[in-house]
């Protein structure tokens, strides 16, 4: 099978033009008559729901949150990059697009990328019309800073709270079509299948949370924004109930999955303090700006980080990248801050984390400047570690963060089920091996404002003679007596394991041997000991409660399930990719002095995964990716 | 818009602070006129009794008067109608600490109110039927003498005592109320917020201060002072 | 630490709950308070009992899903904090601590600490959004506006819709979640046009969804865990009163 982009023809900077201009468009009378499923409200799919729904389409959106404000894109910290070019400081379309695909180390489609940076100037208006309140300078107008190993500024933010901001933004959107009656919106459900008829995506089977109850629900195309699945590795920056299970079960009914193993792990979260932890906390990469980065030059340390005298440290990032040095990109950070602790150099009560000082910074500008720009992160440091940062050191560690693979999409953000999109973070589309800060939350809302809405009516316009299905067809029926086998047998087990300690296990496994650095033999091993997890997961696990009423643990072991099947096939992903490159570090595949080092030879390729039914090995099928408009350089941050 | 917004919890509130900053503004009146009172005996008789002949006489006054008992009527069943709302859709705990996180006296306006209430039932009763209905004497200059009368009362102890709890009830009621009203009706520039509760705290002391001094006074002449 | 618990328990809304006992041995001060009621329920289960249902996912304080009465306050003892940002180092070797759901008429217990908040939903529909739609908004810089306003309107904004302010209110009353979307939306030039209709609207629904009045006691900002400020509740009332008589 050959894998099909869609990219439209024509030069780089006319191809999202060309498209829109020769999309089919669906007459309003008939929109009243299409349906449409909408999985997730995060920023994806808050702003594809409304869109759609604004445009006459009716649009059934679920979130498995109490509230669709809720949505883990809440979380975003930092900002949203787009090349406006307000600070006339060189940036361009062209730019944005370079720095992308650079910073996605020449792993994602030109064309997407080109269309993500296209779309960003327009973002920040929308935005700005819902009344996000961007930072702005005194004389009024936008303000911006720099983020993340570019060299112009592009970043707008509303202070630490920039998705939060977005999300509210495109919430109360959703919330106005809720109330005009063009979206039904369902919280507290969860999706457990995709309903495909004549191999088009017609519906979804979802669980009530609150009652249990299976419910069906059918649509003329099934979109799919239900956000990361970092959370596979237990340990992650990501909210508790991020999962897997929208795109895993999609991918289970013929989705392709594109590069499961490309995970982003930022560097400045706070490390694990004990077993018991549930989740990592991230503090914003800003925090480079200022923080110098060290590790004791001593291995298992036992002095203060204070009594310990200057030349006895060793600042790792600032010796290994002398011209990026703190700022040096994510995976580059990451993977330098594991090499120090797994040498023995970590610091803290776990030895887990490396120091992130602002002594200097704060000699130079002093406390009150300090002060001005991080107050809210030292806080919350404080409010988490009970630990005075203005007197020592902060400690940091990598964490789980961003998923760059997931389904896999076209130009038109269709994955390989016709009718079924997927948005946001859940595809695996435009940051290639690696995400530059402030993108994700660009991708999602160009994704759902920008793209979808032409590509979902492009889509649209060829079912208009599809009459809307009753739910007792047989595909439905078939589809929910699955999802109630699959509830049954979690329930049924009986165990002495709950679904925790098996994601515990999981976790701790894939962080070991498909995390920062993986390995041929570790992989091997990592795929054997996860069939073991599953095996004993379905002999020994705990579920306590019933089907049919509220059971935040079966939810759990459903999740759970989900992940020890996409472990699986990430590291199986990863063993195939006998390179390095972005977030994916091969240790075999490295330069002397310890760098990636990218095969574009034989892996300038999208992995995408084809499902072959349970306990077979998937089969690979690349999409190869072709580079007019770049020349592949060696990602280097010297 | 088909909204009716007269009986929204705004309004209601809205209501509360009108006539509650009516009241107010009659508490200053009120003390300003009671201080004569402290004057010396024969002075403070003429001045308060042809204060109170004057207040009794003007048309003017007459209607302010009606739109006094309005308001402590209306500020009174709004607050019994607030309460009531609050009361079924507040929530109750088994174990319950909120009044950690604000003052004793914002959430005690209904009893402070109540109080408040009770302690006007005697005060009408003893100075303001009286006036109206009662047989009073008359002083030298033909003036109803209600010196006399509201010498007579604070002359005992006890009522000088529940003048003062009360007025301290008043007190408390004021120091929220005052800036709450100001909330309730919009005032939401920091600046003037700030100025307000200074004012509002102030004005509390002030007016507690001033109508608990008086009987206090008075009772001190007759017993002690001049003894 | 060991650490003694009184848990309200209620299956669902129809039936009554009541405070039920547990005793935690290895409390660890470094633990979150939502990590202990985590080990709790990992101790329920495997001992075949019903875990403890409460509400949480983002945990680091910014998606509002988290929320209990602790000690008989909201998200507990420190003020400005979500519960999932309380740590058991605030509590001493021995303590018991009293756990409960918010509680309000307008919100609705589901089963143990999980309360129904949908309200707050209902309460943004009726009018908590400026009403533009997807695709061709105006220059972003077309309309200035100052530095100090955006700051303002992003202090309004900056709510989590986790309800600590009805919990804590001897009301329940929403009016710091209602008045700082409105607050919010009429600092700012782009929302200022419908402010007028806006806050009617969402004081009715607010109105109609059970909450009670705002008699400015001032307890919500003292536990709002981004401290959001009760003079949003004044700019509420400001707006609502021009709207009233100008309508």
């Amino acid at each position: 099978m050959e894998l099909n982009a869609k990219i439209p023809p024509g030069p780089l900077k006319d191809k999202w033009t060309y498209y829109k201009d020769h999309a089919k468009l669906v007459n309003p009378a008939n929109r009243k008559k299409l349906d449409v499923i909408v999985v997730g409200t995060g920023l994806a799919g808050s702003s594809i729901a409304s869109s759609l729904a604004e445009m006459g389409y009716h649009v059934t959106s679920f979130c498995f949150q109490d509230s669709a404000r809720r949505a883990h894109s809440v979380a975003a910290q930092g900002g949203v990059n787009a090349a406006k070019n307000y600070k006339n400081d060189g940036d361009s379309t062209y730019r944005m697009f370079y720095d992308t695909i650079k910073g996605g180390d020449f792993r994602s489609r030109e064309a997407n990328v080109y269309r993500l940076a296209e779309c960003s100037a327009q973002l920040i208006d929308q935005a700005v019309a819902q009344g996000v309140p961007f930072g702005r300078e005194y004389g009024g107008y936008l303000n911006n800073r720099s983020f993340g190993g570019v060299q112009v500024s592009r970043t707008f933010y509303a202070r630490g709270q920039t998705g939060q901001q977005l999300l509210l933004g495109a919430y109360q959107s959703l919330m106005r079509q809720v109330a005009a009656k063009t979206v039904s919106l369902f919280t507290r459900h969860e999706m457990l299948d995709v309903v495909l008829v004549d191999g088009k995506a017609r519906g979804v089977i979802v669980r009530n949370l609150d009652t249990g109850e299976i419910e069906r629900h059918t649509a003329h195309a099934v979109i799919l924004a239900s956000g990361g699945f970092g959370k596979i590795y237990y340990l992650s920056t990501l909210a508790m109930g991020c999962n897997a299970s929208a795109i895993w079960r999609a991918h289970k009914k013929g989705a392709f999955m594109a590069c499961p193993s490309w995970t982003q792990v930022h560097p400045t979260s706070l490390p694990q303090s004990g077993s018991y932890q549930s989740k990592l906390t991230l503090m914003s990469e800003s925090l480079r700006n200022d923080g110098r980065i060290w590790v004791p030059l001593k291995p298992n340390e036992s002095r203060k980080p204070n009594d310990i005298p200057e030349e006895e440290r060793d600042y790792y990032l600032e010796r290994r990248y002398p011209a990026f040095g703190n700022l040096a990109p994510r995976d580059i950070s990451s993977r330098a801050a594991k090499e120090r602790i797994d040498a023995g150099f970590g610091v803290g009560p776990q030895q887990n984390a490396v120091y992130l000082d602002f002594s200097k910074a704060i000699k130079e500008q002093g406390k009150p400047k300090i002060k001005e720009k991080y107050g809210n992160l030292f806080d919350m440091y404080h409010k988490i570690t009970a630990t005075d940062a203005y007197a020592e050191p902060m400690m940091i560690s990598p964490a789980a963060h961003f998923s760059m693979g997931g389904l896999w999409v076209d130009y038109e953000l269709m994955t390989t089920i016709p009718g079924l999109f997927a948005l946001g973070e859940a595809n695996f589309a435009d940051h290639g091996a690696n995400r530059l800060g402030a993108n994700s939350l660009l991708q999602a809302c160009v994704d759902g404002y920008f793209v979808a809405p032409y590509t979902v009516s492009n889509y649209l316009s060829g079912e208009i003679k599809e009459p809307r299905l009753e739910i007792d067809r047989q595909e439905f029926v078939d589809a929910e007596v699955a999802v109630r086998a699959h509830l049954s047998k979690l329930l049924s087990i009986n165990g002495s394991k709950t679904a925790d300690q098996y994601h515990k296990t999981l976790g701790k496994l894939l962080y070991d041997y498909c995390g920062l650095s993986r390995s041929k033999a570790g992989l091997l091993k990592a795929i054997g000991e996860i069939r073991e997890l599953r095996k004993d997961f379905y002999e020994n696990l705990k579920v306590s409660g019933d089907e049919d009423e509220m059971n935040g643990e079966l939810e759990k072991a459903g999740r759970v399930s989900d992940y020890l099947e996409v472990a699986e096939l990430m590291c199986q992903d990863a063993l195939t990719r006998e390179e390095s490159c972005g977030a994916h570090f091969r240790e075999e595949y490295q330069t002397p002095e310890g760098e990636a080092l990218r095969n574009d030879e034989q892996f300038c390729f999208v992995s995408a995964w084809q499902y072959q039914g349970e306990d077979k090995e998937e089969i690979l099928i690349p999409e190869p990716l072709t580079f007019e408009n770049v020349e592949l350089a060696v990602r280097s941050y010297k | 818009m088909d909204h009716n917004n007269t009986t929204s919890t705004l309004m209601r509130k809205t209501l509360m602070a009108l006539t509650g900053l009516f009241l107010c503004f009659f508490l200053v009146i009120h003390l300003l006129g009671n201080l004569q009172l402290l004057l010396p005996t024969d002075q403070a008789r003429e001045s308060f009794n042809s204060y109170s002949q004057l207040l009794s006489g003007n048309i003017f006054i007459k209607i302010i008067s009606y739109v006094l008992y309005a308001s402590i009527i209306i500020h009174s069943l709004d607050a019994l109608i607030i309460t009531l709302k609050n009361k079924k859709t507040s929530g109750k705990y088994v174990y319950d600490q909120r009044g950690a996180s604000s003052k004793w006296y914002s959430r005690s306006m209904g009893i402070l109110g109540t109080i408040i209430l009770i302690f006007l039932v005697f005060h009408f009763k003893d100075f303001w039927y009286q006036y109206k209905f009662g047989s009073l004497p008359v002083d030298g200059a033909g003036h109803k003498d209600l010196y006399t009368i509201v010498v007579g009362v604070y002359g005992d102890l006890w009522y000088v005592l529940f003048y003062v709890v009360c007025m301290f009830a008043l007190g408390f009621h004021l120091l929220h109320g005052f800036f709450s009203a100001a909330r309730s009706l919009g005032v939401y520039h920091p600046k003037y917020v700030a100025w307000i509760r200074v004012f509002g705290a102030w004005y509390s002391y002030v007016i507690t201060i001033g109508f608990a001094v008086i009987p206090v006074y008075i009772y001190l002449t007759q017993h002690v002072l001049w003894n | 630490m060991k650490i003694y618990l009184k848990i309200w328990r209620q299956n669902d809304a129809g039936t009554p709950g009541k405070m039920v006992d547990y005793t935690l041995d290895n409390v660890i001060p470094h633990m979150s308070f939502l990590e202990m009621m985590d080990t709790l329920n990992e101790q329920l289960i495997l001992a075949g009992d019903r875990p403890v249902e409460f509400d949480h996912d983002c945990r680091e304080g910014i998606c509002g899903q988290c929320g209990m009465m602790i000690n008989g306050r909201a998200h507990g003892p420190v003020a400005h904090l979500t519960t999932c940002q309380l740590h058991m180092r605030e509590f001493k070797d021995g303590d018991t601590i009293y756990i409960e759901p918010f509680r309000g008429k307008g919100f609705p217990i589901k089963r143990d600490l999980r309360v129904d908040r949908s309200a707050f939903d209902r309460i943004i529909m009726a009018g908590g959004f400026i009403a533009v739609n997807t695709g061709q908004a105006p220059e972003a810089n077309g309309i200035p506006i100052s530095h100090e306003d955006a700051e303002s309107a992003f202090d309004s904004a900056a709510c989590i819709g986790c309800g600590a302010c009805v919990a804590t209110c001897k009301n329940s009353s929403a009016a710091l979640f209602t008045s700082a979307k409105v607050a919010h939306l009429a600092k700012l030039p782009q929302g200022e046009i419908e402010s007028r209709k806006r806050v009617l609207a969402m004081v009715q629904q607010m109105d109609e969804e059970q909450f009670g009045h705002c008699t400015n006691t001032e307890a919500c900002e003292v536990e709002c865990p981004q401290s959001i400020s009760v003079l949003n509740i004044a700019r509420m009332n400001w707006e609502y009163a021009l709207s009233s008589v100008t309508k």
